[in-house]
């Protein structure tokens, strides 16, 4: 395998156990674009077709929307909804790190699965897709702050783009960039429904919702 | 049985370890602006523990004279399962790497108990932490060792460090860095050094290791301090045998590249020093556990 694969992948695995030890919305925020740009990367190598436009374009794509103009949305709702700047786990630090490590085993037990299925594909990739549409679950079940929950969403569909590209390798192009404008039309509508939600309770507290049963 | 001359490794380790907190002790002095005390101090202070009496308190027993010694015969005997670098250990069987990290326990239970049996309650606090984080920490550096023992397909010390080839970085550049991480906080953690512990402080609620050792005087403290020398020497050489990946053959240019790869890493250690604060206690396991993190993902991706 090479070892560029294998570095954005273990560089990647650790981003997310950044995610999940850091009790900063900001910070996390920084974490989520630099996985963005990571993965936004793997169309470029992944195939041994090259620089084809087609690559660029996506790679382009997905660095600029996941990399800058997403984290750059979640920075300004986060400054603008200025109330409390703590990820709010219900389940503590150390304890999400060692879940985790669980679900890494988890998707490389998969992966092996899925391995006769997908003879073309390099697995090392296969293993952090599904490690990150694991993790983006895992960070929306388990913290209390509607931010963290658009950046699960993102990290799982970090996961759902990695998966696609080394696994389909003739998705028409309109498909792909189909799927990364839901993904801008998602965060953008998240957006405005956390700017509604702290306008109306004063915390992004997912929590609070439960106020709302008539 | 190992051959005689296989014996002047450990021997070089005996002499050398102290050394090597010299270094570090005038890396954060001159780094501080100061002039800082001479390489050799810790040679002196041991040298004047050891000429010292000892007092022992009378509600204590056998425990506690057994501490220190017990702690440093283990450490020693693990000096002869580890090889520096490239030069093979006088004693290799396959598990070494088990032994290697029971020793290092069994010297850290010595100690816990002779802690414990002084009926001290700063002591039992100081044990409590101890025990605390190294539960956290051993099994960090086994999934650090077992990581390598699966790259290099050996299970046990001398081939796994020999295997530590340029070769090897190349092909397995992000798991060897992944491993290297978790061994520098490692040796942070075991030496209790800055972002765990300072061990220079002697303020007893905040220590780990030095809360333990206080009811020790003269000679058995010059032992314990000799053994954190040699622990320093020990956990330093899994690390620098990873990082300096010199293996010409030669045992004089191994073992020169290794010298050189201790010293840098002293140095390293006194710019931690410099560098960081220590964490608070209740951060201290999030740290660790993240150094165990890397290992774990270095471990799974070398898996498939």
């Amino acid at each position: 395998m090479s070892p560029l694969i294998e570095t954005i992948h273990a560089v990647g695995l650790l981003t997310c156990f950044a995610l999940l030890a850091t009790s900063r919305i900001g910070a996390c925020i920084r974490w989520l674009s630099f996985q963005g740009i990571l993965f936004g990367m793997v169309p470029l190598i992944v195939h041994d077709d090259g620089l084809t436009a087609r690559a660029m374009l996506l790679a382009g794509g997905n660095i600029a929307l996941k990399g800058i103009v997403f984290p750059w949305l979640l920075l300004g709702l986060r400054a603008r909804a200025d109330f409390n700047r703590e990820v709010q786990p219900f389940v503590s630090f150390v304890m999400s790190i060692l879940c985790g490590i669980l679900i890494l085993a988890l998707s490389v037990w998969l992966t092996q699965e899925m391995k006769p299925a997908l003879a073309k594909a390099p697995f090392v990739m296969l293993d952090s897709s599904i490690f990150l549409i694991f993790i983006g679950l895992f960070l929306m079940i388990s913290r209390r702050n509607a931010l963290m929950q658009v950046i699960g969403f993102l990290v799982l569909e970090n996961g759902i783009f990695v998966f696609g590209v080394i696994t389909v390798v003739g998705t028409p192009l309109l498909v792909e960039l189909g799927v990364l404008l839901d993904a801008f039309v998602g965060v953008f509508v998240m957006g405005i429904a956390i700017y509604h939600i702290t306008r109306e309770f004063g915390s992004m507290d997912v929590d609070r919702l439960t106020e709302l049963r008539g | 049985m190992p051959a005689p001359g296989s014996l002047v490794l450990p021997l070089c380790a005996l002499i050398l370890a102290p050394l090597l907190l010299g270094i570090v002790n005038r890396t954060k002095a001159v780094i501080a602006g100061r002039h800082g005390p001479p390489l050799l101090q810790p040679y002196w202070d041991i040298a004047k523990s050891l000429r010292r009496g000892a007092v022992y308190g009378e509600v204590t027993t056998w425990l506690l004279r057994l501490g220190p010694v017990g702690g440093l015969a283990a450490l020693a005997a693990a000096l002869l399962v580890m090889p520096f670098g490239g030069v093979g250990a006088p004693v290799s069987f396959s598990g070494d790497i088990i032994v290697l990290v029971g020793l290092l326990a069994l010297g850290r239970f010595a100690t816990v108990l002779a802690a414990l049996d002084t009926g001290s309650s700063f002591e039992g606090m100081g044990a409590s932490r101890e025990v605390h984080f190294s539960a956290l920490a051993e099994p960090a550096l086994l999934l650090a060792l077992a990581t390598l023992a699966r790259v290099t397909g050996s299970f046990a010390l001398t081939p796994v460090y020999q295997a530590v080839a340029i070769g090897a970085w190349a092909d397995a550049l992000p798991t060897f860095a992944l491993v290297g991480m978790t061994l520098l906080v490692i040796l942070l953690v075991e030496n209790t050094r800055i972002p765990v512990d300072d061990p220079t402080t002697h303020l007893e609620l905040t220590m780990i290791h030095e809360v333990m050792v206080l009811d020790h005087s003269g000679p058995d403290f010059g032992l314990i301090q000799y053994a954190a020398a040699l622990k320093v020497w020990i956990l330093g050489a899994l690390l620098a045998g990873l990082v300096v990946p010199v293996r010409s053959g030669s045992v004089w240019l191994d073992g020169a590249a290794m010298l050189v790869g201790m010293v840098l890493l002293a140095g390293v250690i006194g710019m931690i020093e410099s560098a960081m604060a220590r964490y608070r206690l209740v951060h201290v396991p999030q740290f660790i556990v993240g150094a165990a993190t890397l290992s774990a993902v270095a471990f799974i991706i070398r898996l498939v």
